[in-house]
């Protein structure tokens, strides 16, 4: 038997030398195939006394098992280092870009009157259009602007004929909506208005949001307070919100709203005209006029509207400096957002 | 509305500096625009006069003068100007005075005289334009005193941008009335007695549009001397407010409209034929105005005449011909109300505006008239002489302004300010303001509105006045509180966003274009269409509606590709405005994009293959494929003006028209200076948001078969043609079709084509027998052999 301590060696030492699964198979079948060395042992068992016997043959299998786990171990080991070879060849520049397309994006001025639709559709109100061309009737008549009003001079209006103009205000959806629904009426009218005016600081057309309360028991506070909280949301800043006197034909009390500068902190600077602050909306309780011309009872009802200028307040936001890029349709701007 | 401080407080004195004044102004809603001061920074500089001049020794155009005005007696000045004359009142800027521009005056010596000091021009005082002189001072100016005190330059120019309905603060006494009001201060009004008249001389006046005037005030003044200077205080008082000073008959008219907000005419009395006639142009009556040109006027047109002809537009603007000049000896002063209705968008309906429609429009005081012609015949008598006449004064009642009773309840003021004021509170705001309050009690107030109050008709006029005078930033806040039904949101209606979103994973930008377009593009893109003009477009490349998004992402389009991006992929949502043949306007909300350049974005590894009908084709696809019912799409080859007659389809949902897309004709590419070719799409959004509800159909435990066909056919016959007879003829277990391969080609036959069709058949139930499979493949060859003479390709 000492034969078999000198075929396990042996054969350990063929299994650490085997240099590939396939020699590694050889050196199996060597000792532990049919024919191997190791088994062939076990058929020599049969020499042995029956006393002898069973502790023999128990350490040849023994000594094979060894064999074998060796074997294992080292195939394992052998297809790994395979594995790793093949890997490390395929080993790409992480660093490059990836296939396909790059993504677009949205235009600030979408983005932005879709954010300041969340704000609001979140607490129920619903948003509405209109269309873009409009009557007299509904862009000036029914808002208290009748014709010769010096308001109009407000509104450097486009006109289609005498009596169609393209809308100057998203103001004509209120009235729109408020003559098709009743009230408890909560609404925000988003999209494109035209002026015709065009400089530095005003563009042909430009966006607005508008909103709309009409309900029992509105009132300026609860406007004062929807303007507060909104501006609030849109900056994500405890902004110093002011109101100011003004004059829109449509409501009565009007205000103007401005915020403190967001550039300057309200110190003074070139972006708030040295005022400390920056007027970003305008605002009031529905004229009754209004309310008559849409058959809505003001001795039953009360509201107020609210209305903002969306590119005034990307700019803001955004930092963006001249009115006229969101026009210009540039990739190098578009691209920013 | 300009106006100088120091003019405001003239009227009321509030204790509060500028800056506090103007934010007491802008929150009272008169918003303060700008605020300047009346003069730079400068000084040392007083009022002298040139006592004697001699030539200097050694220089032409040098004078050498002797200046009185310094500290010392007499002060040696060498000056260059021209003006510079004995006893001539000039700024003289003494040595160690302080000019704008760091400008510091020493002593000096020119050409070898010494000059201690120097004398001034408006210029260098940044007081004017520059001009050849010496600023020639009035005779009666203080010799020695500073001339920032005599002119009283430490003052500001305020601009308060006003809102229509405050036409009552178009005039000094207006804005002091509510500067008054916010520092509870009384008002000094200034002396407006009446002239005693010294002749009898006075014109006949008629008031044939009574609806339009209905108070005419005239007075005639006699043996003026229009060459008088007008004082140096009115002409700085002009000027502060931004109004050239003109000769003393206009400077006084402006003068009084500036200070009390009643704009008047002066007319040369020697010109008119017969007494005034306050009537309605004649249709195409025309008249020359005092700026030079000539109106033909209508019948809307209120005019100011005398027996023979128009004189003035009334409210708007005189005449040439009356107007007042250097020979005039004896005037005639109007001072009328001109309903704001008369006079509302006349000047504009003839393109001009002036201070005086401007305040007519707006409304002028109806109690104003015999004041401001008192106050401007005190003036003329002290500035340029003559004798008044007596006042005439002829009004028709029934058409002056009607001052209206409003009432305010306390419930409605508390209901809308969210707020419960002490009745006293608002008692004095409304005294504060001169309402007189004919009832007050716990229901409410009454309130008599002053007659210069045009814009306080009704009771939320009232409440707006509480507010503003109470403070807006005083009034409650509050969250709204409402119910929370929960509503429903269709389901079947797809929500726009989703598509923005799905264009910009695909690799698209959004832009947005001006509505109005280039007739010349939009005539390219839609020739067969008359798009909507503007009737006052803003320019003649912005002048029409676009009929297609198209007209504005192409232009973009171009736009970057002339900055250097060969790749570029835009899409835009919005209007677009199509007349219709009943002559109606269709506005229909619209999605469109345009896409040029390479396949992929430029990348180490991919080629860089141009797009083609097919990536746009595909975009189309991944937006009808967002909802449920993209099976009820076809596209359809067709001809469109625009685009490439070989690569072009309708797009139909079943059966109507959604939209098209292919690529831009050639010669419409070219027409647009594209330097590439550009495909594009466009679709009506209500059409493709519009969706079902998806139903389940059952998951098959069994397998799939699959048979490939490989055909072969004419040319021109469409894909989905093939398609539609394999899906009619295919049985019950088809299940899916697909085109994996077009052929054309060595080996087929000329105008023929190969097509291979994937079929997949299926059954829910069942594992498929080869033999049935086999009859159906069996009967969509002999359907595509019938219809199409399709034969197998060996």
């Amino acid at each position: 038997m000492e034969n078999l301590e000198l075929l396990a060696s042996e054969a350990e030492k063929a299994v650490d030398q085997a240099a590939d699964v396939v020699s590694l198979d050889q050196v199996r079948v060597e000792y532990l195939g049919k024919k191997g060395l190791l088994t062939g042992l076990l058929k020599a068992l049969g020499k042995l006394s029956a006393e002898e016997r069973p502790a023999a043959g128990a350490r040849i299998n023994e000594v094979k098992q060894q064999v074998q786990t060796k074997i294992n171990l080292r195939r394992d080991n052998l297809e790994n280092m395979a594995v790793e070879a093949r890997l490390a060849g395929e080993a790409v520049d992480v660093t490059l870009p990836g296939r396909g397309e790059d993504v677009g994006g949205l235009h600030l001025i979408t983005h932005t009157m879709e954010r300041i639709e969340s704000f609001f559709t979140r607490v129920g109100y619903t948003v509405e259009e209109g269309p873009e061309i409009e009557d007299d009737y509904h862009n000036f008549e029914a808002l208290n602007i009748p014709a010769h009003h010096p308001a109009r001079a407000m509104h450097d209006t486009f006109y289609v004929n005498e009596n169609t103009v393209l809308r100057t205000h998203t103001s004509p959806v209120q009235v729109r909506t408020m003559k098709s629904q009743e009230p408890p009426i909560r609404i925000i009218c988003p999209g494109r208005v035209y002026r015709c005016d065009s400089d530095l600081t005003h563009t042909p057309m430009f966006h607005q949001v508008e909103g709309l309360v009409v309900d029992q028991d509105v009132s300026m506070a609860d406007l004062r307070g929807t303007v507060d909280q909104f501006l609030k949301a849109f900056f994500e800043a405890d902004l110093p919100v002011r109101f100011r006197p003004s004059y829109f034909p449509f409501t009565e009390p009007s205000a103007e709203v401005d915020i403190q500068c967001t550039n300057c902190r309200g110190k003074g600077c070139r972006i708030c005209k040295n005022t400390g602050w920056l007027e970003v909306m305008g605002c009031g309780m529905v004229h009754p006029n209004v309310f008559a011309h849409c058959d809505v009872d003001a001795s039953k009802y009360s509201g107020f509207a609210f209305g903002m200028g969306v590119e005034r307040l990307a700019m803001l936001r955004y930092g963006v400096n001249d009115l006229r890029l969101f026009f210009d349709n540039d990739m190098q701007f578009l691209k920013q957002f | 509305m300009k106006f100088s401080e120091s003019w405001l407080r003239e009227w009321v004195t509030p204790a509060i500096d500028t800056t506090e004044l103007v934010a007491q102004l802008t929150m009272a809603g008169l918003e303060v625009d700008t605020v300047d001061p009346v003069a730079p920074d400068f000084s040392g500089v007083v009022v002298g006069q040139i006592v004697s001049v001699e030539q200097h020794p050694n220089a032409d155009k040098l004078q050498v003068c002797q200046v009185a005005g310094g500290n010392e007696d007499l002060v040696q000045v060498v000056c260059g100007a021209p003006n510079a004359r004995e006893g001539l009142k000039i700024p003289f800027a003494t040595v160690g005075a302080k000019l704008p521009g760091d400008f510091n005056i020493s002593k000096a010596k020119l050409r070898d005289v010494e000059s201690f000091g120097m004398l001034c021009a408006e210029e260098e005082l940044g007081l004017g334009e520059a001009s050849d002189g010496l600023w020639e001072l009035p005779v009666d100016a203080p010799v020695g005193a500073d001339i920032r005190e005599y002119l009283s330059l430490d003052d500001q120019i305020i601009e308060v941008d006003l809102t229509p309905n405050r036409g009552d603060c178009l005039s000094i006494r207006g804005l002091a009335r509510d500067t008054g009001v916010l520092n509870q201060l009384p008002v000094n009004e200034q002396c407006c007695d009446p002239v005693e008249a010294e002749i009898s001389d006075s014109l006949n006046v008629e008031l044939r549009a009574p609806e339009a005037c209905s108070r005419y005030v005239g007075r005639v003044i006699r043996n003026i001397n229009v060459a008088a200077e007008s004082p140096m205080w009115l002409q700085e008082k002009l000027r502060r407010s931004g109004v050239r000073s003109i000769d003393p008959v206009v400077d006084v008219t402006n003068f009084v409209m500036l200070e009390l907000g009643q704009p008047m005419h002066a007319f040369d009395f020697a010109k008119l034929e017969g007494g005034i006639v306050v009537r309605m142009a004649e249709q195409g009556e025309t008249l020359r105005l005092l700026d030079g040109s000539d109106v033909t006027l209508n019948t809307g047109t209120l005019v100011i005449a005398d027996q023979q002809k128009a004189l003035a537009m009334g409210g708007i603007m005189g005449g040439e011909a009356t107007a007042v000049g250097s020979d005039t000896r004896d005037i005639f002063l109007e001072s009328a109300f001109f309903n704001p209705i008369a006079i509302a968008g006349r000047s504009r309906a003839y393109g001009m505006h002036t201070d005086s429609s401007h305040r007519f429009e707006r409304g002028v005081d109806p109690l104003l008239q015999g004041i401001a012609v008192e106050r401007a015949t005190r003036l003329l008598l002290d500035i340029v002489g003559g004798e008044a006449g007596p006042v005439t004064m002829v009004e028709a009642q029934q058409h002056l302004p009607q001052v209206s009773d409003v009432t305010l309840t306390v419930a409605r003021l508390q209901q809308q300010l969210g707020l419960t004021l002490e009745s006293h509170l608002v008692t004095d705001i409304f005294q504060r303001l001169g309402l007189t309050i004919l009832k007050a009690d716990e229901q409410g107030w009454t309130c008599k509105v002053p007659s210069w109050r045009f814009d306080i008709e009704i009771e939320a006029d009232l409440i707006e006045e509480v507010a503003r005078i109470y403070g807006y930033n005083r009034l409650p806040t509050a969250t709204i509180a409402a119910a929370l039904p929960i509503e429903g949101i269709p389901e079947t209606r797809q929500g726009l966003p989703v598509l923005r979103q799905q264009l910009i994973a695909r690799g698209y930008h959004e832009a947005i274009t001006y509505c109005f377009v280039d007739p010349t593009v939009q005539q390219q893109l839609a020739p067969g269409l008359d798009a909507l003009p503007l009737a006052n477009p803003i320019a003649s490349d912005m002048s029409v509606m676009r009929t297609t998004l198209w007209s504005g992402l192409l232009p973009a389009i171009r736009h970057n590709l002339n900055r250097q991006q060969s790749r570029v992929r835009l899409f835009e949502t919005g209007l677009s405005f199509v007349p219709e043949s009943d002559g109606s306007l269709l506005q229909e909300s619209m999605i469109a994009g345009a896409i040029t350049g390479s396949r992929a974005p430029e990348r180490w590894v991919d080629n860089q293959e141009e797009v083609d009908f097919f990536d746009i084709k595909a975009d189309v696809e991944a937006l009808l494929q967002l909802g449920h019912t993209h099976e009820q799409y076809n596209f359809i080859s067709t001809e469109h003006p625009a685009l490439h007659p070989g690569q072009c389809a309708r797009i139909e949902r079943n059966g109507v028209l959604v939209g098209y897309l292919g690529q831009i004709h050639p010669r419409v590419q070219k027409a647009l200076d594209l330097s590439q070719p550009v495909f594009v799409f466009e679709m009506q959004l209500s059409k493709v948001l519009e969706d079902e509800l998806p139903f389940f159909k059952g998951v098959s435990k069994f397998p799939e078969v699959r048979r490939d066909l490989a055909i072969i056919v004419d040319e021109n016959i469409s894909a989905d043609d093939l398609c539609s007879t394999v899906r009619q003829n295919a049985g019950d277990q088809f299940v899916d079709l697909k085109v994996f391969d077009v052929y054309q080609g060595k080996g087929i036959e000329n105008n023929r084509k190969s097509v291979a069709l994937g079929l997949t058949f299926r059954n829910s139930s069942r594992t498929l027998a080869e033999d049935e499979i086999n009859a159906a493949v069996e009967c969509v060859l002999k359907a595509l052999e019938k219809q199409y003479s399709a034969s197998l390709r060996g």
